[in-house]
């Protein structure tokens, strides 16, 4: 199954502060397991909310708003896509990730039949 | 208030609840963990089966300890002493026993063995985790035997979960991983990773392991169903592990490319009922594009790595032309003509010709992959060989020769075991008729 990891802007990723490199060799080193364990399809991290879009759908009107916006708790900063055997494996895997605050939230990808 | 029976069950109900729990955790930390641990102490003790033995003991040890005690901040870690633990116990009542047979030369053998130990369980895990596919994967051993142990060890199936991927009974999986492990200690073979030209050799055994793996999940030979996902992962998982392990064999790149690109047709090779839909049907926007890039990726590095004319990377080179295409029209059938006249040089084969066949036909017309087809029905390999009167009836139809293209079906039909595909050739076979009453 495949599941998404998104981290939550709360969490590690404050844009204005670059992380310690002891944090990010940690990342690194934690990245590479599970790359090495065949997990990652793909990862990334979001440039700041402030950078960031919104299109509000109303009928027919779009609106475009700017980012930065109030819910900071909620907004992404960051994926993975992991490829797992369940969603108990991937709870196991993101226990290990080296982090010390803030919340990641698991969500599997719906695929479609057969696949 | 809750009577205190109502309580005493609510809590027992709690502490199975927990236990539940617990055991999932533990089930998904097995399958993480397993085959570093049983790579680990495979070096150490030598043998698969020991090892094993040692890495279930430690699994029993979590389930008896961790619902209760919770898991431990490194799991693998306490495995690994769990179980390096009873290894040394063992090693050490094993010792006792051969001194009694005055079995001097294998004693100084073991006394090393509990002194590689502990230098053992901190070395580079990917050595042994590449030591532990070599000997699972080892030409000594038959093919069914090799598939069976490779997921039992390094996929961290049970033998069930084995048996129900192969559709075969689970005492005839158990007794091949039984058979597999008593086979390669009588054959005595070493827990290593070979070098050069033995090498070359041996990681081909470990290639067409993960390949037949993703085979036969990819398009069952026998029974209900056209694929078995599962086993399609399974592979593709232990493809990109080893890509990781020996990142300069192009090769590997050649298969996990091959891999990823077949992969990426799988939402879109059945259809609503379960029907197969072969690939140039397929709607291409379901193809998973994800997987394409990656399986394109990879062909990039198989052929940066010199390894394009490698048996791999040419079928994936070929399943690129398909991913490529945004059409089915758009298909670069030339490209594939000359991709399997690469293949046939490499490892002349009937079935390759057969492939070849149906490309010249959609490059160069059905009259001339027809010739190259009749030349192939003489073929004493392909007598059974469901594929070729299904191709030949794919020509004659084109050619509007129905009634012929009809019979050449309807054989196909009565020579494949795969009930979905069969009925895929009928159907053929009775748009044939139709198209005959037609004309």
């Amino acid at each position: 199954m495949r599941v998404l990891v998104l981290a939550k802007e709360g969490a590690q990723t404050d844009a204005a502060a670059p992380p310690r490199p002891e944090a990010m060799a940690e990342y690194q080193k934690f990245n590479e397991e599970l790359v090495k364990a065949g997990v990652v399809l793909g990862a990334g991290r979001l440039s700041p909310s402030s950078q960031g879009k919104r299109v509000r759908f109303e009928g027919k009107k779009r609106t475009v708003i700017d980012g930065p916006w109030a819910e900071t708790k909620e907004l992404v900063a960051g994926y993975w896509l992991w490829q797992v055997r369940s969603l108990d494996e991937a709870l196991e895997w993101l226990k290990r990730a080296p982090y010390d605050g803030g919340t990641f939230e698991v969500r599997e990808i719906s695929q479609h039949e057969g696949a | 208030m809750r009577s205190p029976s109502t309580r005493a069950r609510d809590e027992a109900f709690a502490i199975d609840t927990a236990t539940a729990e617990a055991h999932r955790a533990i089930e998904a930390i097995w399958r993480i963990e397993s085959a570093r641990l049983i790579a680990g102490l495979t070096r150490t003790v030598g043998d698969i089966g020991t090892a094993e033995e040692l890495a279930q003991d430690a699994l029993v040890a979590a389930l008896e300890q961790w619902p209760t005690s919770g898991v431990p901040e490194r799991p693998g870690a306490w495995l690994m002493g769990t179980a390096k633990h009873r290894a040394t116990d063992l090693t050490r009542r094993r010792k006792t026993l051969e001194r009694k047979y005055e079995e001097l030369g294998r004693d100084t053998e073991r006394d090393q063995q509990v002194e590689d130990l502990d230098a053992s369980i901190d070395e580079d895990v990917g050595d042994d985790l590449l030591g532990l596919i070599f000997m699972a994967c080892h030409p000594v051993l038959s093919k069914d035997a090799r598939v069976a142990l490779t997921l039992r060890v390094l996929g961290g199936l049970t033998t069930e979960e084995i048996a129900r991927g192969f559709l075969v009974p689970v005492s005839s999986i158990a007794q091949r991983i039984v058979r597999a492990k008593r086979t390669l200690d009588e054959a005595h073979v070493r827990f290593e990773v070979p070098r050069g030209a033995e090498r070359v050799a041996r990681l081909g055994s470990v290639l067409e392991v993960i390949y037949l793996i993703f085979n036969e999940g990819y398009s069952a030979t026998a029974g209900t169903d056209w694929v078995r996902p599962a086993l399609c992962e399974e592979a593709l998982r232990l493809g990109r592990i080893l890509a990781e392990l020996v990142p300069t064999e192009p090769e590997v790149h050649g298969l996990v490319a091959l891999m990823e690109i077949h992969a990426s047709r799988l939402g879109a090779r059945v259809g609503p009922s379960g029907e197969p839909i072969l690939l140039l049907d397929q709607d291409r926007a379901l193809w998973d594009h994800l997987l394409i890039r990656r399986g394109l990726a990879a062909l990039e590095r198989a052929e940066r790595l010199g390894g394009a004319m490698g048996p791999y990377a040419l079928q994936a080179a070929i399943a690129a032309c398909h991913a490529r295409a945004a059409t089915a029209a758009e298909t670069d059938w030339p490209r594939i003509v000359a991709l399997y006249d690469a293949v046939a040089q490499l490892a002349p084969s009937p079935v390759v010709e057969l492939n070849r066949a149906v490309a010249v036909g959609m490059a160069f017309g059905p009259a001339a992959g027809l010739d190259l087809v009749d030349a192939l029905v003489a073929e004493p390999s392909l007598r059974a060989y469901h594929l070729l009167p299904a191709v030949r009836g794919d020509l004659l139809r084109k050619l509007g020769r129905s009634a012929e293209a009809r019979s050449e079906f309807e054989r196909a039909a009565s020579l494949t075991e795969n009930v979905v595909e069969r009925k895929l050739l009928e159907r053929r076979a009775a748009e044939c008729a139709a198209e005959g009453m037609a004309g």
